[in-house]
């Protein structure tokens, strides 16, 4: 199918808007846009970070997911105690494949997961004391703990238990850190407050720890990398090429992270930014704080990784350069060879995109290395200044979709017919059972990991394994082949 | 007779724990069966009855057992005065936890424990002063009590109170069976007190059920824990709380209130003396500013 120009892409916006009732409509009116390219600023054309409209299905998360589940929940040193009933804490425990060097129950406990277990009792009466208890109790099971951190979930905000002071109490009593986070679900429209909470927590409870503290040995080359969860390993993916060039990497934030890189953190010399929705706040942060620069970077792709192995190389001095020139000449044969490999099968290929974070833009680049283009995207919960960023990564007149609901979605695709969808789990077997071949590209459909040269070549053996795979050519129902059918009814005649 | 459930509302330290008591004290002396079911966390509600400092609380020994579900109901159901059954819902210590909840975990325990039995005659939910949230309006969601009275006095605030309490009772009995059953003005010896509280019950669509006045006797009685139907039988207070009584069993008046506005409740204060007329010119100016003009 041909690309759409401008006004189908608009025809398309409308037509799909047309089903909504009027105050419906206008709402998702502006969260629905054509791509501009020429434009420097999101919000002339599209609107984000607003409420959801009720019966619409979002796919967005909670505060407590984008705490819990998403920045703190990674540190694999520390427990992390989702106060309040069973369910949050369960129902997202290990699901999102942070993985990690450690043995799990003994010094590293990212698996595992930690609840009060609210009862009547407990909301009736408050749960600061039980709050006392589990973590006495945590230290007496899990001595080698580096720390706790306190992920509120709902209740607990209802009847506004005093976790702070419960915190400092047992701070004072063990020594360790113990981080009170109100990462309340009902707080904020998505996940994305959730990030910007637990951003403050550590702002507040763990920053500064270390201040004072001149006994770490630093180096002219020290970076953070923040906002790498490790999903599938893609942390370590990445940290390899900044070693290589000649950077240490004294934290990660937050997959396979511990408290203590954390901590050490405001000693570096820059802050590299991965994530940029979910820990662009402790970045800006540390910048006012301790005069510390931060740069983006992309590490989806051989085109996105060499330019931002450069952009970054600039800020240090010619040894770091050359370090960079000779990664990215040390990859080069391995990463066109898979291009080599991949691209006549997946040139052309078109794909949508749907996903949170910064994948709806960084991704981009990595298909366009193996000949794809990506026609639409969206994110569950980013905000403008996302948007900013993904308008020059697009191509013009392609679709942006803000917190799209299952109706738009699955309409934009029954049109643009692409060839790929990435989305999540929520959407994966309504698109496959639609016929479009899908890629989960939160967790990477279990695989991964996708960061850096050795994850590109995952990336596109698994993008080929989905869109090439002969499933697709037998979706069909035989009796619902027309051509079939006709000759059938000849043969017959 | 079916059992008949009624709550008892108004503005905090108004008298509503010592009104009922004593009112559900002449019940009983009048062959009624009634069980009291304070919903307060102080759970005060049935010390008069049962000559106790506090009633051991449904929520209180929840959490000694460990949950709601290790209590029996023999636990927390205490018999007092002529046969009155008591219980309290009880709750957490000020400034924490959720006291609202308390009272819907305790109500719905007794539910199905059965605590309502068929014997019973009156059910009376002597609840904490103002509805603050969706627990303490629990006693009056559908199938609960369906009769409320609410105790105020000619003082303006416990008006207002009471008003407000109207406007809660609106929303439920629309969607239920719950009503408005009267007023009950505990007296505080204010100027044509009667005639403001009757006006007032007019105009809110009932009436003053009864006027009980203000008698030291029931202070007397309250030092002893005991109600004066208890502790002096032949004082001329008791015999208002018999009166009282009468009325309400009496009582077939049951309706969807009509709460008045703001403003006809500054013109009804007005007319009888308790507020003066509101001066415009004055409001929102410090006493310095007003000595300048």
């Amino acid at each position: 199918m041909a690309a759409m120009t401008r006004e189908e892409t608009e025809a398309l916006i409308q037509e799909v808007l047309e089903v909504y009732p009027e105050k419906a409509k206008k709402d998702r009116a502006k969260h629905l846009a054509v791509n501009d390219s020429s434009l420097e600023k999101a919000n002339k054309c599209i609107t984000s970070n607003r409420k959801s409209l009720p019966g619409v299905m979002t796919v967005r998360g909670c505060a407590y997911a984008g705490s819990k589940g998403v920045v703190w929940g990674p540190i694999k040193d520390m427990i992390h105690i989702s106060h309040g009933p069973v369910g949050c804490g369960q129902y997202s425990r290990a699901g999102r494949r942070n993985y990690y060097v450690g043995t799990t129950g003994v010094n590293a406990f990212g698996t595992m997961n930690f609840t009060s277990d609210f009862k009547e009792n407990d909301i009736v009466f408050g749960g600061d004391k039980k709050l006392s208890k589990i973590m006495l109790e945590i230290e007496q099971l899990f001595p080698l703990n580096k720390g706790i951190s306190i992920q509120s979930e709902c209740p607990i905000g209802l009847i506004g238990d005093d976790i702070e002071a419960v915190a400092k109490k047992a701070a004072k009593e063990t020594g360790k850190p113990v981080v009170p986070v109100r990462c309340e679900g009902f707080r904020g429209v998505s996940q994305s407050l959730g990030h910007h909470i637990a951003n403050d927590a550590i702002r507040d409870w763990v920053l500064e720890n270390r201040d004072g503290d001149d006994s770490f040995q630093t180096t002219p080359y020290d970076v953070a990398v923040i906002g790498d969860y490790n999903i599938g390993g893609d942390a370590w993916a990445s940290r390899t090429l900044l070693e290589e060039m000649g950077l240490r990497v004294v934290a990660q934030w937050s997959g396979d992270g511990t408290i203590a890189e954390i901590e050490k953190t405001p000693k570096v010399k820059l802050n590299l930014i991965h994530c940029y929705r979910s820990m662009n706040y402790i970045a800006r942060h540390m910048e006012e704080k301790y005069s510390i620069p931060w740069i983006e970077y992309n590490f989806f792709g051989p085109t996105k990784i060499a330019e931002s192995l450069r952009k970054i190389a600039a800020l240090f001095d010619e040894k770091i350069q050359a370090g960079a020139e000779r990664v990215i000449a040390r990859y080069t044969a391995e990463y066109e060879a898979v291009i080599a490999k991949y691209k006549p099968r997946l040139e052309g290929k078109r794909v949508m995109l749907y996903i949170g974070g910064l994948r709806p833009r960084h991704v981009i680049g990595a298909y366009e290395d193996l000949g794809m283009e990506v026609v639409g995207t969206g994110y569950e919960f980013g905000h403008n200044d996302d948007y900013d960023r993904t308008i020059k990564e697009m191509g013009n007149a392609t679709l942006l979709y803000d917190d799209v609901t299952g109706y738009e979605f699955e309409e934009f695709v029954k049109r643009v017919q692409p060839d790929l969808i990435g989305s999540g789990i929520k959407e994966k077997y309504i698109f496959q059972k639609m016929g479009v071949p899908f890629r989960q590209m939160h967790s990477w459909d279990y695989s991964g990991p996708y960061h850096g040269y050795d994850g590109f070549a995952i990336f596109a053996r698994d993008m080929d394994m989905t869109i090439n795979n002969p499933c697709w050519k037998n979706i069909k129902a035989p009796w619902k082949n027309q051509v079939a059918n006709d000759e059938a009814l000849k043969a017959v005649a | 007779m079916a059992l008949r459930q009624c709550a008892i509302y108004g503005k905090g330290g108004i008298g509503k724990s010592t009104t009922t008591q004593n009112l559900v004290a002449a019940l009983a002396e009048a062959g009624k069966k009634v069980m009291i079911v304070g919903c307060d966390p102080k759970a005060d509600s049935t010390r008069l009855i049962l000559h106790a400092k506090a009633q051991n609380s449904i929520m209180q020994m929840a959490s000694d057992a460990g949950s709601v579900e290790d209590l029996e109901l023999e636990d927390v159901l205490k018999v007092g005065y002529r046969d009155i059954k008591c219980v309290e819902s009880g709750g957490p210590e000020p400034g924490v936890g959720c006291a609202g909840r308390g009272v819907i975990t305790a109500i719905n325990f007794l539910e199905e424990e059965g605590a309502y039995t068929d014997d019973l005659d009156f059910v009376f939910y002597d609840v904490l002063g103002d509805v603050v949230c969706g627990g303490f309006a629990m006693p009056i969601r559908e199938n609960k009590a369906q009769e409320i009275y609410i105790v105020c006095s000619g003082e303006m605030m416990a008006m207002y109170a009471a008003n407000n309490i109207a406007k809660g009772i609106v929303k439920y009995a629309n969607s239920g069976s719950v009503r408005l059953a009267g007023l009950i003005c505990n007296s505080r010896q204010c100027a044509r007190e009667d005639e403001l509280i009757m006006e007032l019950a007019k105009q809110m669509g009932t009436t003053m059920i009864h006027f009980v006045p203000r008698d030291n006797v029931v202070q007397r009685a309250e030092i002893r824990r005991m109600t004066v139907i208890e502790y002096e039988p032949e004082a001329k207070q008791a015999e208002e709380y018999r009166v009282l009584a009468n009325k309400i069993i009496n009582n077939k008046n049951f309706i969807i209130p009509t709460p008045i506005t703001m403003d006809e409740l500054e013109d009804l204060l007005m007319e009888f003396g308790v507020m003066e007329e509101v001066d415009e010119s004055i409001v929102g100016k410090t006493a310095a500013a007003e000595a300048v003009a």
